[in-house]
């Protein structure tokens, strides 16, 4: 098999049906992580008292404070070991198996995972552009009328999203990049292609650099998206320099 | 004759923060056209008794009666539906700095009262050019001058059709030439009946337009009268010493 044949008829077909899959699970995983971090980034900065507070917290804590690949694991491989736990406890008592939604596809598992690791880190840059603002607008906006979710939604919210895309598209970016580690839940994307075909051909250079353009390629079609977003809801005078 | 019963009315309102007592057994009237000028010394609690006024601070004791309706009773129910009868003008202008002007007046007509988009431009645009920016409509906050950000945030609240206005030290943020055109706008408001409570420290301002001045002084009320309370000369009590301090400073 001459070098361009493994090329075209290995290499790049089983990359791109990894790209597939790639872009498969970074568009929900960064919707989603950050639909998620807008409401935690929310909750915290407004000052959610007591058992939400300290759950928030607790999440952030919890997500930010331990390596995604111990997290997927976790998604992927404890949950099922709890799923037998519980099997044994409750089948006798003749329950239904509820047990069995804790066993996920490779899929499943690789998107709860990076969006609920997204989702820690987003609420960050949400959490930090709602403190940026002064409190004088809120209270304006009270002082109008507006009740305290109208004013989040119509005055804070506006301006804590334009200030928190910079970060939350730093975020999805990194995501795009940290998607590589689906393989350690099966999930065979652009980098799982290309370390099997690596294996197999024992091909390393080319196939990962294949996969490093592959990604490379994502990123900058992301920036992009990111760009064109930042400038379509520019405001003059409203970014802090 | 029995006196017609005030259009708002501060009834011993006490304002507690960690203990300590911002505001302390405070009380005010106005009737419908009046204009009453606040002063007092920097952390009186002028600025705490005007949010007690539309209870963004709620007092903790005391109450507001806007023409008869307790803001008490009304924060049980919707103090929203209280807070939109009385405007409020900041000292450092808080307009909505994502918003063009046109927005930030229509913006709440929209919202709170529910119209219609071009209703409330429409509005808004009538807004803006009573306080002569109709030309700035789609400038945005960071655009304007501090004077005409100031007549902006007039217009949003005059949108809502207030029956009160209450104005904290609306000209302390402007540069020197920036005041007279906000203060200009203040009392064509005044002549043409707006109710209004103003902390300010533009005495002589104050001394053409309002019939009584309201001295504060550590969370009370310490002299009331009217402007010639700020006279000096013998026997002139707290609030000439003030203003003759005042002018020291000022230069006038
Ligand atoms: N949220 C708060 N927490 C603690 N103390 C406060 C708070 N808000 C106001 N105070 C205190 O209340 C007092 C009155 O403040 P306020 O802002 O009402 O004064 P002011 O008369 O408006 O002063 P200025 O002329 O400087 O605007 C001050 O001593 C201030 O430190
Ligand atoms: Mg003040």
């Amino acid at each position: 098999m001459s070098t361009w044949q493994f090329y075209w008829e290995t290499l790049i077909p089983a990359v791109n049906k990894g790209l597939g899959l790639s872009i498969a699970l970074i568009v929900p995983s960064a919707v989603l992580g950050l639909a998620l971090g807008l409401l935690v980034g929310a909750g915290r900065a407004m000052g959610a008292k007591k058992t939400l507070g300290r759950l928030l917290n607790l999440y952030v804590a919890i997500f930010r404070g331990t390596p995604l690949v111990v997290q997927l694991v976790m998604w992927f491989y404890g949950l099922p070991s709890l799923a037998l736990i519980l099997e044994g406890y409750f089948k006798p008592l003749g329950w239904p198996p509820f047990w069995r939604g804790l066993l996920l596809s490779p899929y499943a598992a690789a998107v709860l995972g990076f969006t609920l690791c997204s989702g820690a880190y987003q609420s960050e840059y949400v959490r930090g552009a709602i403190l940026s603002i002064k409190k004088g607008q809120f209270l304006a906006a009270r002082a109008l009328g507006f009740s305290k979710a109208q004013a989040f939604w119509s005055v804070i919210a506006p301006v804590a999203l334009r200030r928190a895309l910079p970060g939350c598209g730093n975020e999805i970016i990194y995501l795009i990049k940290y998607s590589s580690l689906a393989l350690v839940v099966t999930a065979v994307e652009i980098t799982g292609q290309a370390k099997m075909v690596a294996s197999l051909y024992f091909r390393h250079l080319e196939c990962y650099l294949l996969a490093a353009v592959y990604y490379l390629a994502l990123v900058t079609v992301a920036t992009a998206i990111l760009g064109y977003l930042e400038k379509k809801l520019a405001v003059p005078g409203l970014d802090p320099h | 004759m029995t006196e017609p019963r005030p259009l708002l009315e501060v009834s011993r309102v006490t304002r507690v923060i960690d203990g300590k007592k911002i505001l302390d057994d405070v009380s005010l009237s106005l009737n419908k056209g009046d204009l009453k000028v606040v002063i007092g010394p920097s952390g009186g609690g002028k600025s705490t008794l005007l949010q007690c006024v539309n209870f963004l601070q709620v007092p903790n004791q005391g109450d507001v009666f806007l023409d008869g309706v307790s803001a008490r009773e009304m924060s049980r129910h919707n103090i929203n539906l209280f807070r939109q009868k009385i405007g409020m003008i900041f000292q450092d202008f808080n307009l909505f700095d994502h918003l063009s002007a046109r927005d930030n007046v229509a913006i709440a007509l929209r919202k709170v009262k529910g119209q219609k988009k071009a209703k409330a431009y429409q509005r808004a645009m009538e807004e803006l050019d009573r306080v002569g920016l109709a030309d700035k409509a789609d400038l945005y906050p960071s655009q304007l001058s501090g004077g005409q950000k100031q007549r902006v945030s007039l217009a949003r609240a005059l949108a809502m059709d207030p029956m009160v206005m209450l104005l904290d030290e609306p000209t302390s943020a402007l540069d020197p030439e920036l005041i007279g055109e906000v203060l200009n706008v203040i009392a064509q408001l005044s002549y043409s009946g707006m109710t209004m409570l103003m902390v300010t420290h533009q005495i002589g301002f104050a001394r053409h337009l309002t019939k009584e001045i309201i001295f504060m002084e550590a969370g009370r009320v310490v002299e009331t009268g009217p402007p010639e309370l700020l006279e000096g000369g013998p026997g002139g009590g707290r609030a000439a010493e003030f203003c003759a301090k005042l002018a020291e400073v000022t230069g006038r």
